[in-house]
């Protein structure tokens, strides 16, 4: 499968799918003008992704900001997840913070609560 | 003539300018309300808070705010047929502080048939706590879908959880029946 690396700005995140390095990361903030157009590529590459996941699969998310528009696209990725865990494959979200962000730390739990697909909280400084 | 006018005028921006700083308004604009807009206020208002050593959590709550709030006059405004010319999303946006609180207020028109929906969401929204807004904020990224505009539904329920505050809502009556313009306003606690 092709490769996505996107280059975060102050209103999209960065994104990296990388099957071959092993790294599904998505980080920074995210507002985009337009969520759908943003998010779509990503969700049909999950699914064609779903249809032959790898045994284990990581997926983190870094985020300092995401706006509502965004929460919806951000839990579809999640369900989409929730699915490969559901066909027997492992998968652990990994759920970053800055840890004086209590309300992107809520996010997270919030997420868990909605879909059940291993998570991991983790806390981290920002500079 | 010319003159008087003119210095009509002269009052004119300086009783604004007496009337914000009276109320402390850091910010205020009317106009059409897009993306652009959006980024150049937040990142204004960054800017502004970084200086002032507001704390970070103060800020990225306002910014949140601040983002739903001007994302719901973008996707909701109306206009009114005589001003046919001039784009839908257009309103009011105010952010004010005081030693207590940022407030972001937005106004803009909308459809009469619009008010018992609004008011009935925001009342409910404002009868619960936090447990119960996350509850609801659950539901509704579960059920709702993203609307043909890009709205998830969540922006009031958003705000109240982040702000931990009532968010004061109005329609005021205006000249045209069909219309009422909507006055939003919602409370950032400082110092926390």
């Amino acid at each position: 499968m092709e490769v996505i690396k996107i280059l975060g700005t102050d209103d999209t995140p960065n994104v990296i799918f990388d099957l071959e390095n092993d790294v599904f990361e998505i980080s920074g903030r995210s507002l985009p003008e337009d969520v759908t157009a943003f998010y779509e590529p990503l969700i049909n590459w999950l699914d064609e992704y779903a249809e032959d996941p790898k045994d284990s699969t990581v997926f983190s998310f870094k985020l300092v900001y995401f706006n509502t528009a965004s929460s919806k696209l951000i839990l579809d990725i999640l369900m989409k997840l929730e699915e490969i865990h559901e066909d027997g494959k492992e998968v652990l979200v990994k759920w970053y913070y800055p840890d004086d962000d209590e309300d992107m730390e809520e996010a997270g739990e919030e997420y868990a609560d909605i879909v059940s697909v291993p998570f991991e909280q983790i806390s981290y400084t920002l500079n | 003539m010319q003159n008087k006018s003119m210095n009509g005028f002269l009052q004119f921006v300086y009783d604004s300018y007496k009337s914000m700083k009276a109320r402390e308004i850091t910010l205020v604009y009317e106009g059409e309300i897009n993306h652009q807009i959006t980024k150049a206020f937040t990142s204004l208002a960054e800017t502004n808070m970084a200086k002032d050593e507001e704390a970070n959590s103060v800020q990225k709550k306002v910014f949140h705010v601040m983002v739903e709030c001007l994302q719901n006059v973008s996707k909701h405004a109306e206009g009114l047929p005589i001003y046919d010319f001039e784009p839908n999303s257009r309103g009011i946006f105010m952010v004010s502080k005081n030693e207590t609180y940022y407030t972001i207020t937005t106004g803009n028109l909308i459809g009469n048939e619009k008010i018992e929906g609004l008011t009935k969401l925001l009342e409910q929204i404002n009868e619960l706590d936090k447990d119960g807004l996350s509850i609801l904020y659950k539901t509704q990224i579960k059920q709702g879908r993203l609307s043909e505009k890009g709205g998830a539904g969540l922006g009031f329920i958003d705000i109240a959880k982040k702000t931990g505050n009532k968010i004061d809502f109005n329609f005021l009556p205006i000249e045209d029946d069909s219309h009422h313009f909507f006055i939003l306003t919602a409370n950032i606690t400082r110092n926390i």
